[in-house]
């Protein structure tokens, strides 16, 4: 029983780093209907900056994680501006945008494994807190897990009161409806849609130091997986729903500690996926999505 | 020395266009988006490599059941994966689909728990060296010359109409559910084939081979050769294998890394030049076709 609350645990800590992959996927395509697949590897590149933060410029974590949080948004919005928005204003099919997502993804990842940038090989996270463990009702608790609940808490409070509270968020929820309307409302949706990109690399960047901290191992290939997982959670939770995609986050981080706790680490991806089609086919709009009318 | 090695990037480039050409039926012709493609190639090689190898004394004979028993399992897998999956529509069928792919490529790597010989993560060795030149080029021909016919048919037309406008379509009196069911299975088939044949050219699978970054390859080439256009489809694959291998050989050794950065920049480049992709919907030579 004790084992089976410790992988909760664990699940929570995946399920935390997911959610704040997840964001940024649902909230690109709730605004402008793009599966952002470069979304993976700006998570690699904030775990990167991360790393090369506490390393080199041995700046405290806290610092490190606003350092790759800036970095990661700068990077992700001259992304939007070079690649992304002359696709959008030539009117072009949504394909066209999706593989430039793939192309933009394929770049980052070749482009961050070459030598001069920052290497293909696998490196060592630093760890730059020491870990201390408690015991709490049985259960070992580490200092890590107590930082990533906490880290993911805060920034996760603070998007819910930047989109539900504030004037740039309802700018938001505005265009992500209807953007011809949010348009004549005079919002600038080019603005709008660069900061979607920027506030969703900015929870990647985060997202990837938590990463580095908790499993501590990263190479320029490591977003790929978790960001389709990420991916999946948005899906899982209903693509375009804030609350939708935490909530996928932390159950498709169960499925996964649960799967290889209980069953076999090597079936863990697949498991995760059965369940993903075996929803969308019973609720297509996803777990917490709301249906929408069929158009003719 | 040279010459082998062209040879075989050009049958390479053969697999992957008849491929490619399935991947086209379903989403250039039918519009149903399919990213779980290079999954259905590897059931086709894995299957097929299975029982030449089992079989090897056989020769060709073995070797010709194979490539069939591999194209109509392919079919029949991918129809009844279809039934259940086509409810879904545009990124959600996308979706189902690479979810599709991944979990047939972690039973792949599982796959040696059950059948030791074939490797799982480690690999399928020394599978037998049936596929030549002339079979891929003649595999090539017969692929364009259904696919064309395919097109052409009242079955093709269909296809278009669903793809233009489902609601459209159904009105017309077009099982729209039956089409697209036979369009995804078909084209899987042409995968399956595709995949039969690529076993037996290098003697070697792995199941990243067949991963989903090759099913979003497969996607890339039929965007950028135009959707719905054969020609298109054809040339791009020819390129697409061709420009990457190219590269090898241009770029000078201090860059050679740069091969993948150049790579997408020519991809985002062109999405950016030329959004319909190098054909549009054009054909060329004797694939155009005057509808009466």
């Amino acid at each position: 029983m004790n084992y089976f609350f410790q992988q909760l645990l664990n699940g929570f800590q995946l399920g935390s780093v997911y959610a704040l992959i997840s964001l940024g996927y649902t909230m690109i395509y709730g605004i402008i209907r793009l599966i952002n697949f470069a979304h993976g590897d700006i998570f690699m590149l904030g775990a990167y900056f991360g790393f090369y933060a506490i390393t080199r410029f041995k700046f405290n974590f806290f610092i490190a994680i606003l350092f790759s949080m800036v970095l990661c948004m700068i990077i992700n919005v001259l992304i939007e501006k070079i690649a992304y928005a002359p696709l959008r204003k030539k009117n072009v099919p949504r394909i066209n945008l999706l593989i430039t997502a793939i192309g933009v993804s394929f770049f980052l990842e070749n482009f961050a494994s070459l030598k001069i940038i920052f290497g293909p090989d696998y490196l060592p996270y630093p760890r730059p807190f020491k870990i201390i463990t408690f015991d709490f009702l049985g259960l070992t608790l580490s200092s890590i897990q107590i930082i990533v609940f906490f880290i993911t808490l805060v920034l996760l409070l603070i998007l819910d009161y930047l989109i539900k509270r504030t004037k740039i968020g309802l700018a938001m929820r505005a265009v992500s409806y209807d953007k011809e309307t949010a348009l004549l409302m005079g919002i600038n949706v080019d603005n709008i849609i660069s900061l979607t990109f920027a506030l969703g690399a900015a929870l990647a960047g985060a997202g990837g130091v938590l990463y580095g901290i908790c499993y501590p191992q990263i190479h320029p290939f490591m977003g790929i997986m978790p960001g389709l997982k990420a991916f999946v959670a948005a899906v899982l939770g209903g693509i375009g729903v804030i609350s939708g995609a935490v909530l996928g986050s932390y159950i498709i981080g169960m499925i996964e500690v649960f799967t290889a706790a209980f069953i076999s680490s090597t079936f863990r991806d697949a498991i995760a996926f059965a369940i993903l089609i075996i929803v969308l086919l019973t609720r297509p709009q996803g777990l917490f999505g709301k249906e929408e009318g069929i158009k003719l | 020395m040279i010459n082998l090695y062209i040879i075989k990037i050009f049958s390479y480039a053969c697999c992957i266009t008849i491929s490619a050409l399935g991947l086209n039926l379903i989403y250039g012709y039918t519009g149903l988006f399919s990213l779980g493609h290079a999954a259905f190639m590897g059931i086709g090689a894995y299957l097929s490599a299975l029982l030449t190898k089992s079989f090897s004394s056989y020769g060709y004979l073995v070797y010709t059941g194979a490539i069939i028993l591999s194209v109509i399992s392919t079919f029949l897998i991918s129809y009844l994966i279809a039934i259940p999956i086509l409810k879904l529509k545009s990124d959600y069928l996308g979706i189902a689909t690479l979810g599709f792919g991944i979990i047939v490529k972690v039973l792949l790597d599982n796959s040696d728990k059950v059948f030791p010989q074939m490797g799982g993560s480690r690999g399928m060795l020394t599978i037998p060296n049936f596929t030549n030149l002339p079979i891929v080029l003649l595999s090539l021909i017969a692929v364009i010359l259904i696919m064309r016919n395919l097109i052409y048919s009242k079955f093709g037309r269909a296809l278009l109409a669903i793809r233009e406008d489902e609601n459209a379509a159904y009105a017309m009196g077009i099982d729209v559910y039956k089409q697209k069911l036979l369009s995804f299975a078909l084209g899987s088939a042409f995968a399956g084939f595709s995949g039969a044949l690529y076993a037996h050219l290098y003697c070697f699978l792995h199941p990243s081979n067949f991963d989903f970054l090759r099913s979003i390859d497969l996607m890339l080439i039929i965007v950028l050769g135009g959707l719905g256009s054969m020609s298109g489809t054809i040339i791009a694959s020819f390129l697409w294998v061709f420009i990457l291998e190219g590269l090898r050989i241009i770029l000078p050794q201090a860059i050679l890394d740069w091969r993948l950065v150049i790579y997408p920049l020519l991809l985002i480049l062109l999405m950016l030049l030329r959004p319909q992709g190098l054909f549009g919907n054009k054909e060329l030579l004797w694939l155009k076709r005057e509808y009466p």
